[in-house]
């Protein structure tokens, strides 16, 4: 088995979380989904440090950042794929 | 594995189990600590609780003053309770309600006597309450007489991946063997909140626990000054990858696995609708939180930790678990159970849980946690407003 760099909760999730201590650009990840057991891969485009996320597909301001396939806040900020998700493009719809 | 079927603990007068044997010297307000904590220095075997409320409280907010006084002193982990108010009613009303466990418990009031003739003289009750609670023993024990409450702290995404999971298998595990569980943070639910609703297993749970939540929101909405950044997620949160509220929450809510919750309690309140899981509505800082479930009669805590907080609790053994590799390298000191191997894969869940199992058997039988090693025991009383 391939060393997993990124775990995704569950298959309706665009954002994946960092598991190695970082990853760095243009790296070559191997993706793992808890939910089903199934394997991805992903080019990262930023550096990413453990417990971070990366956006698994072009998401658009005003897009909905589903983890856990649920909504965990919406996109103030356009990311590309393999790019760094958190608090500079992401906020809640709660607060 | 094989799930043990029993512990060693200390069986109380009222058919109680305690993982641990305190004697407790409990203030029942701020300036009754000198004395408490004079008395807890000339007595070994003792534990003074000082804390920094009870005078001129009133309404809801006295009410759970009372109520966590009086849910400290009858938990199972405490043998036995000496109450030191300024005022000999509170005090008596505190020692009335704890004696209805069959435990020794005795007031005495400063007014009118003074710091130093009051220390003497409750140092001699303090003296042989420990003596007598030394000889109790431990016995073999049903699990079900297991009564857990769990609460996260300082998470990052670690948390939700794992650690959190791994108390959610281990309620899995745990619940069907009679065990009592409970979870609370009412705010660190937004954004869960329907998602955990719809786990109350009756109508009237479910109803109550949007009205908690709810009234919770509100509260926080009417107080915030801005959108809450680096409160709720705290500065600690966000450096370690959690960005919202509601991924917080999704997060937080893996720690009761696929479980339902019986009934909302409110803080500090006792559970009497029997085994299974509770939902109790408190604040979602960690001693705030971990007091009032000991309040409300838990005897065993699990605290699963991202960044690493160091929390404990002077009555209820606090454990700690986490799936961060870097926390359990560089904060080893403080973390009994490591289940980073799980974002490796080295590990399962079904593995982790059945760790954490062992680890909370292990520390039920008197095993120190890293938190009591350490010596922390934060007693922190919930305030609901300012007093009159």
């Amino acid at each position: 088995m391939a060393n997993t760099d990124i775990i995704i909760h569950d298959e309706k999730d665009n954002v994946g979380v960092v598991v190695i201590e970082k990853i760095t650009p243009n790296q070559d990840c191997n993706c793992w989904i808890m939910e089903n057991d199934k394997s991805a891969k992903i080019q990262s485009k930023s550096e990413i440090p453990l417990g971070h996320k990366i956006a698994m597909i072009d998401l658009k301001e005003g897009d909905t950042i589903l983890k856990y396939g649920h909504d965990i806040g919406k996109v103030v900020k356009n990311i590309n794929k393999g790019e760094h998700v958190h608090v500079h493009n992401v906020k809640t719809k709660k607060w | 594995m094989e799930i043990p079927k029993s512990f060693l603990g200390y069986k109380r007068e009222n058919g109680r189990a305690g993982t641990r044997n305190h004697v407790i010297i409990l203030p029942v307000d701020d300036i009754s600590n000198a004395c408490a904590e004079a008395v807890a220095n000339n007595i070994k075997g003792t534990i003074a609780l000082p804390h920094s409320y009870g005078r001129l409280q009133f309404g809801a907010d006295l009410e759970l003053h009372f109520r966590t006084m009086i849910g400290t002193g009858k938990n199972p982990n405490v043998a036995a309770v000496i109450v030191i108010g300024i005022e000999p009613k509170w005090t008596k009303r505190i020692v009335d309600a704890i004696s209805k466990t069959g435990k020794p418990v005795e007031g005495f009031s400063i007014e009118g006597v003074g710091d130093i003739d009051t220390i003497a003289k409750v140092s001699k009750k303090a003296q042989e309450f420990s003596m007598w609670a030394s000889e109790k023993q431990r016995v073999e024990c049903p699990i079900s007489d297991l009564w857990i409450s769990v609460k996260c702290g300082e998470s990052d995404t670690t948390s939700g991946l794992a650690s959190n999971p791994t108390v959610g298998n281990l309620m899995d595990k745990l619940e069907p063997l009679g065990v009592h569980l409970c979870f609370g943070e009412t705010s660190e639910l937004t954004g869960a909140e329907t998602v955990c609703a719809k786990r109350g297993k009756t109508p009237e749970a479910q109803k109550k626990f949007m009205k908690t939540w709810s009234d919770y929101n509100d509260f926080i909405l009417k107080e915030a000054t801005n959108d809450l950044s680096e409160s709720q997620p705290t500065a600690g949160n966000i450096a370690g990858g959690l960005t919202t509220i509601e991924e917080k929450a999704f997060g937080n809510f893996q720690k009761i696995g696929s479980r339902q919750f019986i009934d909302v309690l409110e803080p500090a309140e006792e559970p009497t609708k029997g085994k299974g899981l509770y939902f109790m509505d408190t604040s979602s800082a960690a001693a705030e939180c971990v007091t009032l479930q000991a309040a409300g009669g838990f005897n065993i805590h699990l605290f699963p930790t991202g960044q690493g907080n160091i929390i404990g609790n002077p009555i209820e053994p606090v454990i700690k678990l986490t799936a961060n590799p870097l926390t359990a390298k560089t904060m080893s000191e403080h973390i009994d159970v490591d289940v980073s191997k799980i974002l490796s894969r080295e590990m399962n869940l079904d593995q982790a849980g059945d760790e954490l199992i062992k680890s909370t058997i292990k520390v039920a039988n008197g095993r120190l946690t890293c938190a009591e090693a350490l010596g922390h025991k934060e007693f922190v009383m919930t305030k609901l407003y300012r007093s009159a």
